[in-house]
């Protein structure tokens, strides 16, 4: 049992059920204003600017940045990437995930107080909350108006959904928009044209933004995201987080601006609890860290404006570190400790791989060779004089310019290169974009090859004509030249 | 159609599907509050009570009630999807879907898509859609999911499968022979010659070998025309040039389909051939059969820069 008692002094345990699930208390947040906010601010202009801008762009005739998942190929301005490439997707996934560590380590959640998509919508709607409920005191009162609902409460929530679901739907139309070309989209939406199934995901895109930003909110931070729940072990007592420092502020209390504090022996907490107003998970942040926060700082813009009034030094909640309020660092001090194993490791592990990536990425061959041998025969006699095996090859031209191929095979002495019909093979145009397949006979004289297996190697070469010039690509693919006994 | 060998098995998989919905929800109602220990104060210990490792304490943070709500909606709709698609025992659901019947629906359309361009081919000769380089394209694909297996990528054949580049044709290479050999395949049948006993056997292989101007031994050539005369001309005919009405090879142009030397033509002699061409009638739509006809007599017939010595 939890409940410790002194010796022999026995309590009563009293057992009562409670329930395991509750019914959500709605948070309603006061505004801010301050750093932090500015911050996110300028982040959800620019993240917003980025996702609506970018599907409008142009590159070469083409939408810049489209995922055209129906015909397999991703193009991201001059790239274009066929599935072979998943590799480059893997790479990205690892390097965000290691760059999460990196920056939680360093300084807590600054992904989702200021980037994640949660965040920044919830932000754009309690924006438009504000302009049409006004600001915390106004919308509680106006949840306390019970049904049956007045004029005025009315007007103001179907005001609020209108524009909501504007946003939102404006969200799920350029979310589509990365999938399908989004200029011929908004043609279809004109003209009532759509397809069922864009339809439906524009829907429920739509319909996702509005419920998460507009009502699910610090549930999905709270419940649904996992990062909360392992945050825990990505931060140390060296990671800034936002922190109230207890030392300073307690014990609590309110106090009359003449009243000397010293005398009454309260601290600098004056107990507003503006910083749980603000809070949008609801929390107490003098609680201590909790994994409900989102490190928005809100708490620290409210915090810093009482204390600005009170004449008392700004920073009772700040971003600091464990180890910083312990054992009272100085700014300095606790700067010096990013500089730690852990953060070293991690920045390290980013920087290799961001340089291998873009090393991969600048040098990627977009031609792509697949020899498949004819599993059917082994090997063909040809007038008692040739042998020889049939191959199936696939040629690939993932750039977009066409390419001049040319074959070439080696290995064994005296092999030949043949098309189907027996006849040389003269240079081969790939269209661009697009793969060819090319039945071959490789032949060779019967001469005194002993009965087995010989590798050989296909040698393929391109010439990728740009508007500019011809680049030279090259590919060698393996495989087997049998001779049968 | 039921997997189960009798009924008995369909109602117990139905009954244990449902009795396994209705225990969720009986052990979620059923859990869904804890017995709390009151402080000394009288209010409610934010912990559970449970205690691990001397410290470690289990505190009760309860999750939002539409968290339970969407457990019991989870159950909900495994109801309606068991109501409407396939799943207790041998019930086929309100909607009887099968995944045979998903796959004839979605080749029906295929097939009503693609017939615009198929239609356009159909009305065209086989020579005409030969000489067509989409069709090619069309025809080459055909070829290379349903003919490579065993013709080769290449068309060039393999041993037992005849070589389709080349101007020899077992049953005949006009267009409506080929579209009858694709459409309704082929069986070529040698029977086996065992009884004309060793000796025998060697003589006729001499003499066969002897007709594509092979090395062979002039006695016993003499002496196999004679068993040849006597066994082989009924399909070979009496010069051994072959029969196309029963797919009898020409056995005087040195194309060889099981091969050419002493002992696989005595193979072929002593214990028979059959050779098999699928019918592909059931496979492949009759205008795909038509593309795949062009493409075939295209491969031995529009290529006037061919250049193969024969």
């Amino acid at each position: 049992m939890a409940v410790s008692s002194p010796p022999g002094k026995p309590i009563s345990i009293e057992i009562i059920e409670e329930s395991l699930y509750e019914i959500r208390r709605k948070i309603q947040p006061r505004s801010v204003t301050g750093v932090f906010a500015r911050w996110r601010w300028g982040l959800v202009l620019f993240t917003q600017l980025l996702f609506y801008g970018l599907p409008w762009l142009n590159w070469n005739g083409r939408q810049a940045v489209l995922f055209d998942l129906v015909h397999r190929k991703f193009y991201i301005f001059g790239l274009v990437l066929w599935p072979q490439d998943i590799i480059y997707l893997t790479l990205l996934l690892i390097i965000s995930a290691l760059s999460l560590f990196l920056f939680t380590a360093i300084a807590g959640r600054l992904f989702c107080g200021y980037a994640c998509p949660q965040t920044v919508y919830t932000e754009i709607f309690m924006w438009v909350e504000k302009k049409i409920e006004g600001d915390r005191s106004a919308r509680l009162r106006l949840d306390e108006e019970k049904w049956p609902w007045s004029m005025r409460k009315l007007r103001l929530k179907i005001t609020k959904h209108s524009v909501w679901l504007l946003i939102a739907f404006a969200t799920g139309f350029t979310f589509i928009g990365y999938f399908t070309p989004i200029a011929s989209l908004q043609d279809h939406v004109l003209d009532f044209s759509l397809g069922p199934w864009q339809t439906f995901w524009w829907a429920f895109y739509g319909f996702a933004t509005w419920g998460n930003a507009g009502f699910m909110r610090e549930q999905v931070c709270k419940y649904m995201c996992p990062y909360a729940r392992f945050q825990s072990v990505m931060v140390d007592r060296d990671t800034f987080v936002v922190t109230y420092d207890k030392s300073r502020g307690e014990p609590r209390g309110s106090r009359h601006k003449s009243a000397d504090r010293v005398e009454k022996g309260l601290g600098d907490c004056v107990n507003c609890s503006i910083c749980v107003q603000v809070c949008p998970t609801g929390i107490d942040i003098r609680d201590g860290l909790q994994y409900m926060c989102i490190g928005c700082g809100a708490c620290i813009d409210a915090c810093n404006q009482v204390m600005d009034k009170v004449n008392y030094p700004k920073g009772l909640i700040r971003y600091t570190s464990e180890h910083a309020i312990e054992n009272r660092q100085s700014n300095i001090e606790t700067l010096r400790r990013i500089f730690r194993p852990r953060v070293i490791v991690y920045a390290t592990f980013v920087a290799v791989l961001i340089s291998l990536f873009a090393f991969s990425l600048w040098s990627r061959n977009p031609l792509r060779v697949d020899v498949m041998r004819d599993r059917g025969s082994l090997a063909r006699e040809v007038e008692g004089v040739s042998l020889e095996n049939i191959y199936r090859i696939q040629i690939m031209n993932a750039s977009e310019h066409p390419m001049a191929v040319s074959l070439k095979v080696e290995g064994l002495d005296n092999l030949k290169i043949l098309d189907s019909r027996g006849n040389q093979i003269e240079s081969l145009e790939v269209e661009p974009s697009s793969n060819q397949l090319l039945p071959v006979k490789v032949r060779t004289s019967i001469g005194d090859l002993a009965p087995g297996n010989y590798p050989i190697i296909f040698e393929v070469e391109a010439l990728e004509q740009t508007d500019h010039q011809s680049l030279s690509r090259t590919r060698h693919e393996k495989s087997t030249f049998i001779v049968p006994r | 159609m039921s997997d189960f060998v009798n009924a008995g098995w369909s109602f117990y998989v139905t009954i244990v599907t449902l009795a396994g919905i209705a225990a969720c929800l009986w052990l979620l109602f059923s859990q869904r509050k804890i017995a709390v220990v009151l402080d000394k104060d009288g209010s409610v210990a934010k912990d559970t009570g449970h205690v691990w490792d001397e410290d470690l304490r289990e505190l009760n943070n309860p999750l939002p009630r539409w968290w339970m709500w969407m457990f019991v909606l989870s159950c909900v709709f495994g109801l309606v999807y068991l109501y409407v698609f396939p799943g207790l025992g041998s019930n086929p659901g309100a909607v009887a879907y099968s995944t045979q019947g998903d796959l004839k629906q979605s080749l029906i359309i295929a097939n009503t898509e693609l017939k615009p361009v198929y239609d356009k081919y159909v009305a065209m000769s086989v020579e005409q859609v030969a000489a067509d380089p989409q069709a090619r394209i069309m025809g080459q694909r055909l070829y290379l999911n349903n003919c490579s297996q065993c013709h080769g990528s290449d068309a060039g054949g393999a041993k037992g499968f005849p070589n389709l580049t080349d101007r020899d044709w077992l049953y005949g290479g006009a267009p409506e022979n080929i579209k009858e050999t694709i459409t309704h395949g082929r069986g070529g049948v040698m029977p086996s010659f065992s009884h004309l006993g060793d000796d025998g056997i060697v003589n006729v292989t001499n003499y066969v070998r002897s007709l594509s101007g092979l090395s062979a031994d002039s006695i016993k050539v003499a002496k196999g025309k004679a068993i040849y005369s006597d066994n082989c001309t009924a399909c070979h005919g009496a010069e051994g040039k072959g029969n196309q009405l029963l797919g009898a090879p020409n056995l005087t142009d040195k194309i060889w389909l099981y091969g050419g030397t002493q002992s696989t033509v005595m193979e072929t002699l002593r214990n028979g051939r059959q050779g098999m061409m699928p019918a592909q009638e059931n496979v492949l739509t009759p205008e795909k059969i038509h593309l795949l006809t062009a493409y075939v007599w295209g491969l031995s017939n529009n290529e006037p820069q061919q250049a193969s010595p024969k």
